[in-house]
Formats: structure tokens, C-alpha cells, sequence
């Protein structure tokens, strides 16, 4: 592990543990009181969700043209971020969508197309467990087919929900973004570096461990 | 040179399945079995939800379509033609594009039996304005296909590549069974709205143009080992 | 399109491996223009990877492979003109007729004209008469002479033959190695991979030994391949081999 690691480690594990008390002491939201806090925690992994799909895309297109296997590690430990950080953004999604308005799921378009997009990383996870040798290829074709959707998937489902026009309307993000917010989103990205970072080196030892064994046979 | 390796791709698959037609029996009978069985589940004292038809047409398309991509990858996988075909010095986009074509003919020779039977049972007026019908049919379908090409292609060589096909397929197709379903919606209003029409078949054209160029751009390396 | 051409085929030190299983391991061996190199030994030691090696199939993970004086980064198309494929599964079309699957190769491989190319195979192949029948109602036998064809259509450079034997009886068989004699006079180099030694027997010019992916010996005008080949293989190993305990 790098020498990073281990105090950042350390000193993210702090940041999680004093973050209650900032967001604890944050004004409260005019209309929706205390369940708006929970965006304290939704909207800084939806970043992280977006940042790893970013970094998953990018590193799968690498992977592909390029055949650096280096890439491919890093995509696969980004896939597997987005679709964690992706499960804690439809999760607190709902939350505070139910305590706010009464209802699970508004098919609000942002929500709907991170499900989408989250969907799809889950199926880039299933493709490199089950597919078998080669997956790592596929998988890196599906990332990339998978990024350039983005901008289709939001089109049309936004346009989707339009003619249906909903019972109440969905909030807009907080205006303030106060100190809470920033300790918050900075917390997060040092725990989704940490995070990938750990995930990369377990699969470098896997790549030492094969040419290991191949070198036994030389 | 391109579109010969196309033409004979595209002739060779049309031919293997116009002297069994497997795929083509079975998969409309799929499709037919799936439009009864969506009927049966949302039918309710004898009258569709609204938009009804159009969701389980492209519904139908959509499973039909996954199997028939299925099958035909499959055949290719016996008797390991497929490498021939990559061993030939023809360009591989090629063979891609023969391919798609082939599945693209297939789709839409099923969705001409599939159409009237929807509209039959479910009282929608489809057929009232063939030629955007045909637009929305012909690009959602390409769409569908394109992907459904490569990554049927792809995982030829895959374990597991019956349940991981529709498992990658159906998240990248999304907007093009949504802008499907509603434009074939909007087709079945009483007054139809054209620019709603335009909005969803501009989005499909741009989903056909975008994902087709992706595709061959990507093909030569996902199927070189 | 017309493949470039070569005299010679060089393997240099060349291995390959999927995640931690080493299918061939620095393999090393040359062969010519005219000349038929056999690959030898039990299943599982690597003769079809390595034909797929050479058929630019996959590449290598470690060493090269020169074509003439190109070594494959010269990849595609015109390399793939040169080589023809008999493949153990055939590379038919069974709902096709043999007519239709040789025409549909020929024009893949773009020949002048498809259709003539097809008709002169079929009658190489002795087959004319069975032209319009569907490959699925062939025997073994005539189903290999077809795919022979179909490898053979683009007249190439190189022949790769994988287990050509398999399932023949020995009218076929011999059939087959008398057509692999007449394109060595014609200067194709051809390389065979089988376990079938007995009807391999006097064919080669050339014989490589694998076993478990590497090569174990290469002997130029083999005799008496049966015993040559028991021979050889029952030399113990050099290197100690890894228990392989996939995790």
C-alpha cells in the first residue's frame, strides 16, 4: 500500500465520526426540517456514483484500445464503487423522498436514470463474475456503451415524465453549500479513494500471483 | 469491397434461415405468447390499460428479439463458423454490419405478423398511419439490434451468455424502448401530436447513428483474443 | 484481395497463457515453403492453441511469430489471405448446400469469381454430384473433403490442419494424406496437428513433441512415428511441473 494510505485512512475514519455533529448543528431546511439532512449524505455519494462511472468509462476505453491491463483493475474496482455508492444514492433517494412527500419512488428523472445507470454496472459486475475468460474485454465494451447512454438515458426519461405530469414537485438541491456539505463531499471522495485504491492493489496481487505461477513453468 | 463482404453475409444468413426457418417460427410464437400473456395479466374487464398496445408490442419485440439474437449467435457457434468468418481477410465491421442487417430483416418481417395481431386484440388503431409506424419500428428496431449484434457477437465465446445477454442488453436499450413505446403511443392518440412523434424518432435516429458508429468502431477489438 | 506471400514460417520462443494456465510455453520451431510439420501429442498439450497462434487467431503472450520475413504485427487482412483453416469443427454451414457454403467463402476471400472457384473445388473434392445437397446430410467423411476445399479455396500460402483425421475411415484417410503430398510438390507449407500417428505415418517432414503446452522434442523426416513418439514422451521432465489447484 502506498504511504498515503494508511493516515489517510485515518484521518477519513475521523472525518466520518466528527460529520454527525456538523451536520447535527447545520441550520435546518425551511420546508422539510430534519429529513433534509439526509441529503448530506445522498448528495455526496451521488457525486461519488458519478465520479466512479466517470473513472470506470474512461479507464474501460483505455483498457480496450490499449490492452494495458492496468486499466482494466481500475475499471473493474470503479465498477464496483459505482454500484456501492450507486446503492447509497437510491437508497437515501427514497428515504427522504418518503419522510418528505409520502411516497417510495417518484420516478424523479435523476433517480430513475442513476437506477439505469447503476443497472448497468451491476450487469458489468455479473459479465466479469460469470463470463467466463475474456469477460474482462466484454466488460470493458459494456462500460463504454454503457457511458455513451448517459445522455440518452436522461433525455428520455425526462421527457418520459414530462407527459405524465407528477402530484407534487420534485425539490430542487439545497442553496446554500455550507460547511456541512463540503466536509461531507470531502469525507466521501477520501473514502471512494481509499476505497479504489484498496480494491486496485487487491487485484494487482491476483495479476502477481498468475505470473507467478506462470513462472514456475518457464 | 465493405459492402460486398456485407451483401454476401447478409445473402448467407437470410438463406440458412429461409431453408429451416427456426428462428423465425419460434420466436414469433414467442412473441404471440407474450402478447397473450401481458394480455392476460393487464387486460381488465376487457379493455387495456391506456397506452397498453404500444407498451406490450415493444415489449414482445424486445424478448422475441433477445431470443432471436440468441439463436442466431448460436448457430454461428456450431461448427465455430463464426471463426471462419474472422479468419477470412474480410474487414470485421463488415461482418458486423451483414449481421445486423440480417437480424434487422428477421425483427421486422416478425413485427409485420406481430402489428395487426396487437391492434387486433387490443382495439389500437395502428395501422391508421403506416409510414410513422414504419419509421418508429424500423429505427427502435435497429437500435435494439445494434446492440444487441455486439454484444450477442461478443459473447459468443462467454459461459453464462444465454442469461448475459438480455442482463447487458436491456439496461443499454432503455431509451429505445421508452422513445418506442411513446412514440407508438402517441400514434394511437385520437389527435396526434406530430412533434411529439419527431421528438422521440429524432431521438432514435440519433440512438441508431451514435451507437451503430460505436459499435463498429469497437467490434475488431472485443472479438480479437 | 491477394495475400502477401512467404517462404517460410518461423515460431520464435513463443508461449501463451489464460490468466494463471499456460496453454503453450516457448515453443520454437521453423518450417518452409513444400514441406508438412506435424504437431504431436496427447490431448491437452496445446496443439490446437497453437494452431490458433498461427492462424492469427490469438496472439502471442510472449515471443513471435514471423511469417516470411513479417512477424504478425503485420496482422490483417493480407496475412489472413494467406492462411487457409481446416479447423476440427469444419466450418460449415449444415443448412447450406456444399455448393452455396464453397461459393459463400470464395467470395468472402474475394475471388475473382465465386461461383467457378466453388464448381472447381467440388470437382477436386470429387463431390460434383453432390453440389446441391445440404452439408448436414453428408458423412464425416464428405463433410471433411468439403471443409478441405473451403480452407483450400484461396489457394494460401499456409495450410493449418487441426486432428484432419478424426472420424475418417481409411479409404478418406488415405484420400487425405495423398492430397496433402500433392500441395507440398506445390510448395504450400502445411502444418498438421493430430494424435492419430499411424495414419500420420511417412507424412511429415518434420514433427514437433508437445506435451502439457511444451515442446518436448522436433525431429526432421520422423520413421516409425508410433514408437518414436512413446519414445520420446516417456523422457521424464526437466523442470518439475506445478500442481495445479485452480482457486
Amino acid at each position: 500500500m502506498p504511504t498515503w494510505f494508511t493516515p489517510a485512512a485515518v484521518v477519513c475514519g475521523l472525518m466520518f465520526a466528527t460529520s454527525p455533529f456538523l451536520i447535527a448543528n447545520a441550520p435546518y431546511e425551511s420546508t422539510m426540517g430534519l429529513v433534509q439532512k439526509i441529503f448530506y449524505v445522498h448528495l455526496p455519494s451521488a457525486w461519488m456514483f458519478l465520479l466512479a462511472a466517470i473513472v470506470c468509462g474512461v479507464a474501460s476505453i483505455r483498457f480496450l484500445f490499449r490492452g494495458d491491463s492496468r486499466h482494466d483493475r481500475l475499471a473493474w474496482a470503479a465498477a464496483e464503487l459505482v454500484v456501492l455508492f450507486g446503492l447509497v444514492t437510491l437508497v437515501t433517494g427514497p428515504l427522504w423522498a418518503r419522510k418528505a412527500w409520502g411516497v417510495w419512488w417518484q420516478w424523479d428523472v435523476r433517480l430513475t436514470s442513476s437506477l439505469i445507470g447503476w443497472m448497468v454496472a451491476v450487469a458489468y459486475l455479473l459479465l466479469r463474475q460469470y463470463g467466463g475468460p475474456g469477460s474482462d474485454k466484454l466488460a470493458a465494451g459494456l462500460a463504454l456503451f454503457g457511458m455513451a447512454n448517459v445522455p440518452f438515458i436522461y433525455i428520455s426519461v425526462n421527457y418520459w415524465r414530462t407527459i405524465h405530469p407528477l402530484t407534487s414537485v420534485v425539490p430542487t438541491l439545497p442553496t446554500s453549500f455550507g460547511l456541512p456539505l463540503w466536509f461531507s463531499a470531502v469525507t466521501f471522495f477520501l473514502c471512494f479513494l481509499l476505497l479504489l485504491r484498496a480494491r486496485v492493489r487487491l487485484e494487482e496481487q491476483r495479476a502477481r500471483l498468475d505470473a507467478l505461477y506462470l513462472s514456475v513453468d518457464a | 469491397m465493405f459492402a460486398r463482404v456485407v451483401w454476401l453475409v447478409l445473402r448467407k444468413d437470410l438463406t440458412v434461415e429461409v431453408r429451416s426457418l427456426e428462428i423465425a417460427y419460434t420466436t414469433l410464437f414467442f412473441a404471440v405468447s407474450c402478447v397473450l400473456v401481458f394480455a392476460f395479466a393487464l387486460v381488465h374487464e376487457g379493455r387495456a390499460p391506456e397506452d397498453g398496445a404500444a407498451g406490450i408490442l415493444w415489449i414482445a419485440i424486445a424478448f422475441a428479439g433477445t431470443l432471436a439474437l440468441g439463436r442466431t449467435f448460436e448457430r454461428e457457434r456450431q461448427s465455430e463458423t463464426l471463426r471462419a468468418l474472422l479468419l477470412a481477410p474480410a474487414a470485421r465491421p463488415a461482418i458486423y454490419v451483414g449481421k445486423l442487417l440480417g437480424i434487422v430483416t428477421l425483427l421486422v418481417a416478425g413485427e409485420m405478423v406481430l402489428v395487426p395481431l396487437v391492434a387486433l386484440l387490443f382495439q389500437a388503431p395502428l395501422l391508421a398511419r403506416p409510414l410513422w409506424l414504419t419509421a418508429i419500428l424500423v429505427t427502435g428496431t435497429v437500435g435494439f439490434a445494434s446492440v444487441g449484434t455486439l454484444f450477442a457477437a461478443m459473447l459468443v465465446r462467454a459461459r453464462s451468455r444465454d442469461v448475459l445477454l438480455p442482463v447487458l442488453l436491456y439496461p443499454i436499450t432503455v431509451p429505445v424502448i421508452i422513445a418506442g413505446v411513446r412514440a407508438t403511443a402517441a400514434l394511437l392518440q385520437p389527435d396526434v401530436e406530430i412533434d411529439i412523434l419527431r421528438f422521440w424518432l429524432a431521438l432514435l435516429v440519433c440512438f441508431d447513428i451514435v451507437f451503430v458508429t460505436l459499435a463498429l468502431w469497437t467490434f475488431e477489438p472485443l472479438m480479437t483474443d | 484481395m491477394t495475400g502477401f506471400d512467404f517462404d517460410d514460417l518461423a515460431v520464435e520462443d513463443v508461449s501463451r497463457h489464460f490468466g494463471r494456465r499456460r496453454a503453450v510455453s516457448r515453443i520454437t520451431f521453423r518450417t518452409t515453403r513444400g514441406a508438412v510439420l506435424g504437431l504431436l501429442g496427447p490431448n491437452g498439450a496445446g496443439k490446437s492453441t497453437l494452431l490458433a497462434l498461427l492462424a492469427t487467431l490469438l496472439r502471442p503472450s510472449a515471443g513471435r511469430i514471423r511469417y516470411g520475413t513479417h512477424d504478425t504485427a503485420v496482422h490483417g487482412p493480407s496475412l489472413r489471405a494467406s492462411i487457409g483453416v481446416l479447423g476440427h469443427d469444419l466450418f460449415l454451414y449444415p443448412e447450406l448446400t456444399a455448393h452455396e457454403n464453397l461459393e459463400f467463402f470464395a467470395g468472402l476471400y474475394a475471388l475473382a469469381d465465386p461461383r467457378a472457384a466453388a464448381a472447381d473445388a467440388l470437382r477436386q473434392a470429387g463431390l460434383a454430384d453432390r453440389a446441391g445437397d445440404a452439408v448436414s446430410s453428408f458423412s464425416r467423411g464428405m463433410r471433411q473433403r468439403v471443409a478441405l476445399e473451403r480452407a483450400l479455396i484461396h489457394r494460401p500460402r499456409l495450410l493449418l490442419l487441426d486432428e484432419p483425421f478424426t472420424g475418417l475411415d481409411d479409404a478418406s484417410a488415405a484420400a487425405l494424406a495423398a492430397r496433402l503430398r500433392t500441395l507440398r510438390e506445390t510448395g504450400a507449407i502445411v502444418v498438421l496437428a493430430t494424435h492419430d500417428l499411424d495414419l500420420a505415418e511417412g507424412l511429415f517432414d518434420s514433427a514437433v513433441f508437445l506435451r502439457d503446452g511444451r515442446m518436448v522434442d522436433v525431429v526432421d523426416r520422423p520413421e516409425a512415428l508410433r514408437s518414436t513418439y512413446r519414445h520420446i514422451m516417456s523422457r521424464a521432465h526437466t523442470v518439475p511441473s506445478v500442481s495445479r489447484t485452480e482457486g
